[in-house]
């Protein structure tokens, strides 16, 4: 008996040993690869014709569907740059990682990208909290990571105001939709009384609230209630009913879609007709099946884009998409998982290496890139400068509304 | 008016803890048995409710009966093949049990149609009558008949026919009434078809009123329906439904007064006073009669 538990702690010990020689051995041979400046298309012969990009992506998991969609956009870019003659001759090769919507799951891919993939730069995932996990590795590895969707301020800049040197996002960050609610409440609609209902279990909406509060209170507004509610709660009756008695001409409700389906349909059914406007949580179908297309008009939400924007790159990219994808229009996700292929492919090529210090510089100098969901410049904190769209709902439907400047 | 409104929403609310709290007070009535999976019961009617409605085109009506009838036979079920061999094993292991069988419904759900929600077709035209300035949906009306009528049908069953003489007589002792020669097992049978029929009418009216559902939607309502059957008396019938009424409006209340954040953590403070200052609940004065 003894001597079996004896056998068994050696074995463990054993596996153990060889497991952490192993991560050992993976972690150095990352380091000296991207300090040798070469990059990957230096490190060996056969992977010197293409330049690798990781994609580190929910394919599974409770926001499969950001994941997925971002996923399909990058590969729609890569394959019109690489069918245009790909980056000063060399083909752009994709590698997708599954992160299972998991802080945990997403650190682990961002390393496997980085020591056993030895990719030039990496697309982070969908979400800000699961970009959060992989900052450290970027910058430990020196390999430029861009998210596409990841809105959160601190992907990019930390608390004390530092920022995160190979951290960058092609989308414009949380703050700024509650801006660009808060003038067009003021200015598209004239409000003047308006009230915030808001998630309090996400920093997402906590964020927008703040931001919309402070922009109302410049703009001469008023805000007479404020609510909250956290997510996974179905009642929102009581919360709506105060609103109501406070007599807002406009409700501002930044949270997620499952619980925004339900708020508007019970604010609807309460005898609350007053515009209700939200931000891109609310881009979803699923909204439309919880809330009903009624309910849904006089409603508007920003976005990054809208596949109805009579823009001419807009449409060229809407018809590229729906060739490659079986007819489906393509959606934000969508829109922003091209983008940020094309934001890196053109930095690689004004930096004119594959080398992560020079494509980190590039990325930083971006300037007037013209792109699907907007023309954009990136500012000292690694954030892009660039316009968000308005969209209304009209009978279940996005319709575009407007294009509102930073 | 805004209160009287907030009474309204609070009461909609109320009806559905006290269809649920129903079976658990029953079951605790007649086995001493916290029935855990009961809300996930409630859960699996839900989603009969849906199917018939969305896939089938069945009408409300034979949604919830179906519903009902689904979830009195599941309820049945979980009673014969988890509960019945543990009747006379220590109190902890059926309540360990129930838990397994709870989690072990929500994640085969899961499996089979993964987490995503789905929403509930509109199967009553929704209209919204203004009394005095208060807005009241005819879903909310719906509710609270449905619900009288099935506490009215409950009480009839308990306290008119044989089975709900026999019930009463297990719950009051079990050995006892087996020498007058009642059935006890076809009698703890009943009481989970009952509880479980009521669970499942519950979980369509859910989705009637609230719109989303989803396979782990049973867990907090179910914890709510269990304070709510502490806090009328466990065991007692009349109790879980004053119970889970007066919940309901607590819960309003306390959104209403600006704590919408404190609306489940007032739940279970009443749930710990209950416990502290009166564990036998409002109706537990004296051995009153139990199911």
């Amino acid at each position: 008996m003894k001597e079996n538990n004896k056998l068994k702690k050696f074995g463990s010990l054993l596996v153990a040993s060889s497991l952490l020689a192993g991560v050992l051995a993976g972690c150095g041979a990352g380091d000296s690869d991207t300090s040798s400046g070469g990059g990957s298309s230096s490190g060996g012969s056969k992977d010197g014709d293409t330049i690798k990009i990781g994609a580190n992506l929910e394919l599974s998991g409770n926001v499969a569907s950001y994941g997925s969609s971002i996923g399909l956009g990058a590969e729609l870019a890569v394959k019109e740059i690489n069918d245009a003659g790909g980056i000063d001759g060399k083909k752009i090769e994709l590698i997708k990682v599954d992160n299972k919507s998991e802080n945990s799951e997403a650190t682990a891919a961002a390393i496997k990208l980085a020591t056993q993939d030895k990719v030039v730069a990496m697309m982070s995932p969908a979400t800000s909290g699961n970009t959060i996990a992989t900052v450290q590795i970027a910058n430990d590895n020196k390999i430029p990571l861009v998210g596409a969707a990841a809105t959160a301020p601190n992907v990019t800049v930390n608390d004390d105001g530092s920022v995160n040197e190979y951290a960058f996002r092609t989308c414009f960050i949380d703050p700024f939709q509650g801006i660009v609610a808060a003038n067009f409440a003021t200015g598209e609609l004239k409000a003047k009384n308006v009230a915030i209902f808001a998630d309090n279990a996400s920093d997402y909406a906590k964020g927008l609230a703040k931001s919309f509060k402070d922009t109302i209170a410049e703009n001469g507004g008023k805000v007479v209630k404020e609510e909250a509610y956290v997510a996974k709660d179905t009642d929102f009756r009581t919360q709506l009913t105060n609103i109501k008695s406070s007599n807002p001409d406009f409700i501002f409700i930044p949270g997620y879609y499952e619980e925004v389906g339900l708020i508007v349909k019970q604010a609807r059914e309460m005898g609350i007709t007053v515009p209700l406007m939200g931000a891109d949580g609310w881009d979803s179908p699923t909204l439309v099946e919880l809330a009903g297309a009624d309910a849904l008009n006089n409603t508007y939400i920003t976005n990054h884009y809208s596949a109805e924007d009579p823009d001419q790159k807009i449409q060229d990219f809407v018809k590229a998409f729906k060739a490659a994808n079986g007819d489906k229009a393509p959606d934000a996700f969508n829109a922003l998982g091209y983008d940020t292929v094309y934001y890196i492919a053109d930095a690689i090529k004004r930096a004119g290496s594959t080398d992560g210090e020079a494509i980190k510089k590039a990325l930083a100098e971006t300037k007037d890139l013209s792109l699907v969901t907007g023309t954009f410049s990136v500012d000292e904190n690694h954030n892009p400068i660039k316009t968000a769209t308005v969209l209304e709902f009209k009978d279940g439907k996005q319709v575009f509304n407007s294009k509102v400047n930073p | 008016m805004e209160w009287i409104q907030q009474l309204v929403n609070g009461i909609s609310l109320g009806s559905i803890y006290a269809l649920i709290a129903l079976g658990y007070t029953m079951v605790y009535g007649i086995i001493k048995l916290i029935n855990f999976a009961h809300g996930d019961v409630f859960m699996i009617g839900a989603f009969i409710g849906f199917y018939a409605i969305a896939k089938w085109e069945l009408g409300f009506l034979p949604a919830l009966l179906l519903a009902m009838a689904v979830c009195a036979i599941f309820g049945v079920l979980i009673e014969r093949i988890a509960y019945k061999r543990l009747r006379n094993a220590t109190r902890i292991a059926a309540l360990i049990t129930a838990i397994g069988v709870s989690l072990l419904i929500e994640y085969t759900t899961i499996f089979f149609r993964g987490a995503q929600p789905a929403a509930y077709p509109e199967v009553i035209k929704n209209t919204t009558f203004d009394v005095f300035g208060v807005q009241i949906s005819s879903t909310s009306i719906l509710i609270l008949s449905v619900s009288i009528v099935l506490m009215i049908l409950l009480q009839f069953i308990v306290h008119k026919t044989k089975i709900g003489k026999a019930m009463r007589a297990v719950s009051h002792d079990a050995d006892a009434a087996r020498l007058m020669g009642i059935n006890v097992d076809n009698t703890i049978s009943a009481t989970f078809a009952i509880g479980s029929a009521l669970a499942g009418a519950a979980g369509v009216i859910f989705g009637v009123y609230y719109t989303k559902i989803d396979p782990l939607m049973g867990v907090i309502p179910g914890v709510k329906a269990f304070i709510a059957a502490v806090l009328g008396g466990i065991g007692i019938i009349p109790g879980a439904m004053v119970g889970g009424m007066l919940l309901g409006v607590v819960e309003s209340f306390v959104s209403a007064l600006g704590f919408s954040l404190w609306r489940d953590a007032a739940a279970f403070v009443i749930l710990i006073l209950i416990l502290i200052f009166r564990p036998s609940g409002i109706f537990g004065k004296n051995a009153r009669e139990k199911v």
